[in-house]
């Protein structure tokens, strides 16, 4: 995972509440078994409305997301994470994000950031009045900063520091690999096994 | 202070706790399937890594399988399936395959074998995971990074979610099942409600549903946002399990049971949130938007954006309404469809097809209608009993097991413009294929809407 310190870039507003996870990325498109090229399927259907906001030349080459409340609900398709990042994504903001999307985002390096309903709509009026304004994401500070404002945002100590870090969570739990069998030993006997 | 019971089942499972950092949760079980695990395996490969517990793991094809007899025609969805079993076999993994008697659903075949049980922590790469807490342990859907995760140290980095109790007070009504009230329990509190908590269901009316029915319930958790829901294991429950083919027997059934009747939630213990639901105000349910949110009983109308004072729902309302081509005011009774489908991890099991079958004999159906079982088990049982000669005779089609129409991966799709009534868990925008428009109901609307060709609760068919 790509170290995620602090990001400056241009933004797109995305005026729609539950951009759920079929629309951040179709079904179809989840039948690849490779890791890449799911660029061209983000947004798919809505993209063939020659008025969304993504085909607008305006925003073309943002990386600041801008989203209403509940993006990325639904299904757990990390494949929408892939498609933002690969678009050109680093950071999406919104109200509220659906569990799993978020959680996928950290485990990527897709930095999902949470502001209040107001802060999102200053941010959107903002980009939507001059699209080359630039959003500054400061994990370091918890910071955005925009438009002369500043807001700052929570996540956690151990989340913030594996972002800046990009740190992959598999070799840091195998360090903890004595733990897990020392549990594994002391599991009941009756619990299931498949095999 | 007491515990609750998902905080009991957490507890239970963390291997290593330190401050500042996440829990590390032993994985109890971990469900496969094609669509998100060759990402999972690749990550392995390149690593080096084996899979740590294959005896804790097990994988099925459904979301791309066809559910008429035969080969996948689509490559890229055949060399998925393909990629399955060439990382099944690598990495010493029990698969069913296609054709096989313990193909299914993700979800049907893991409670069918007997593997999800109390106290468990079971996790897929699949967000209807939540389907197995109805067994009294906590599931949850994870990404493909969390699949590897899994795959190389059984266990995940996870913070505990919140608590929050659902409620429900009172008997259900004659007629009002376990996907109306979970449809009812989404639009009360909103696809965003359940965020950052894992969701108790309790009260009368959860005591008194079916294993099937507590599934049904479960499994929409996360359309209303909750990682995980879970139903307190009781005598349903242990009936249910005993004598399946992964139960435990004889002397490790009974200290079983004994821990099983732990698992309850403390007289004394303090949820952080508590949504009482009234279940006597009940009656059929189904969603008239584009989200699970978006439902209201089949006996009202079509709402008007108009009447949602937050202008987000406002304008995600009035975008619904474009999307599904329907008229404010027009009554739910009066929407016409093109398909029905009986099937998914929501409702594809042996109690939801049994149900349909009740409406839909004697009678023939006027759409398109897709009966899909959940398993081939299912499946097998069905037939047993005589259901498909049901379905056929009312001139619905009988196909194989699959996840199917709930998410169109496979060739079970609608035509732009279609409407559907779908026992499936989402009206998501294409969700059952480009352009189609999707009212999520129970297995007895479906069937009664099946025979008319519009919204329809059984209790209206003459």
């Amino acid at each position: 995972m790509d170290a995620f310190v602090t990001h400056t870039g241009t933004a797109v507003p995305l005026r729609r509440s539950n951009v759920d996870t079929d629309q951040i990325i179709p079904a179809v498109w989840l039948k690849q078994v490779s890791r890449t090229g799911f660029e061209r399927g983000l947004f798919a259907a809505w993209r063939e409305d020659p008025s969304f906001v993504l085909n607008d030349p305006a925003y073309a080459g943002a990386s600041v997301l801008v989203s209403g409340p509940d993006f990325g609900t639904g299904s757990s398709r990390e494949h929408a994470v892939w498609a933002l990042q690969q678009y050109g994504f680093r950071v999406v903001i919104a109200a509220r994000f659906g569990d799993i999307f978020r959680n996928n985002s950290t485990k990527m390096g897709l930095l999902p950031v949470i502001l209040s309903p107001e802060a999102v709509e200053t941010l959107q009026k903002a980009v939507e009045a001059d699209p080359a304004t630039e959003i500054t994401v400061d994990l370091a500070e918890r910071q955005v900063r925009a438009a002369g404002e500043t807001w700052s945002f929570e996540i956690d100590d151990y989340t913030r520091w594996r972002l800046m870090e990009g740190l992959d969570d598999i070799g840091l739990t195998l360090r903890h690999a004595d733990a897990i069998a020392a549990y594994e030993s002391e599991r009941q006997p009756w619990l299931p096994k498949t095999a | 202070m007491g515990r609750t019971l998902a905080e009991k089942v957490w507890e239970q499972h963390v291997v290593r706790r330190a401050d500042g950092e996440p829990d590390l949760l032993f994985i109890d079980l971990h469900l496969i399937h094609e669509v998100t695990s060759p990402q999972a395996f690749d990550g392995l490969r390149m690593a080096g890594r084996p899979v740590r517990r294959p005896d804790l793991t097990i994988a099925t094809e459904d979301h791309n399988v066809p559910t008429v007899r035969g080969p996948i025609a689509d490559p890229v969805s055949r060399t998925q399936v393909e990629t399955l079993r060439k990382n099944a076999a690598e990495f010493g993994i029990r698969l069913h395959p296609m054709g096989d008697a313990g193909q299914g659903v993700v979800h049907i075949i893991g409670p069918q074998f007997g593997l999800t049980q109390p106290g468990m922590t079971i996790v897929c790469g699949d967000s209807h995971t939540s389907t197995h807490g109805a067994f009294g342990g906590i599931a949850f859907g994870i990404g493909t990074s969390e699949v590897e995760h899994v795959l190389a140290t059984q266990t995940l980095p996870a913070y505990r979610p919140k608590t929050m109790a659902i409620e429900v007070k009172g008997a259900l009504p004659f007629g009002v099942t376990a996907k109306d009230l979970i449809l009812a329990i989404i639009a009360e509190i909103g696809t965003g409600g359940g965020q950052g908590y894992i969701v108790e269901y309790r009260g009368e009316a959860i005591r008194n549903l079916s294993m099937e029915g507590r599934m049904t319930v479960c499994n929409m958790s996360i359309e209303a946002g909750a990682r995980a829901g879970l139903i307190a294991p009781d005598e349903t429950t242990f009936a249910y399990l005993k004598g399946r083919p992964h139960a435990p027997e004889g002397e490790a059934w009974d200290a079983a049971v004994d821990y099983w009747k732990t698992l309850r939630t403390d007289d004394d213990a303090v949820f952080d949130k508590v949504v009482e639901i009234d279940a006597a105000t009940l009656t059929p349910f189904v969603t008239w938007g584009t989200n699970p949110g978006q439902g209201a009983p089949l006996s009202s109308v079509v709402p008007a954006p108009e009447q949602f004072g937050d202008p987000i729902e406002r304008s995600a309302a009035e975008r619904a309404l474009e999307y599904m081509g329907l008229t404010a005011g027009t009554r739910l009774t009066d929407v016409e469809v093109d398909t029905v489908f009986v099937g998914s991890c929501t409702n594809g099991r042996l109690e939801d097809l049994r149900a349909a079958a009740e409406i839909l004999q004697g009678r023939q159906v006027r759409t398109r209608t897709l009966i899909v079982p959940g398993s081939m088990m299912v499946k097998l049982q069905a037939e047993a009993e005589g259901l498909h000669e049901v379905f056929k005779a009312a001139g619905a089609e009988w196909r194989e097991a699959g996840c199917s129409m709930c998410l169109g991966m496979n060739p079970d799709t609608l035509a732009p413009g279609e409407r559907s009534a779908s026992t499936s868990n989402r009206n998501f925008e294409g969700r059952q294929g480009k352009g189609g428009r999707t009212h999520l109901v129970s297995p007895q609307v479906a069937a009664a809407t099946a025979v008319t060709g519009k919204l329809t609760a059984p209790a209206d068919l003459v």
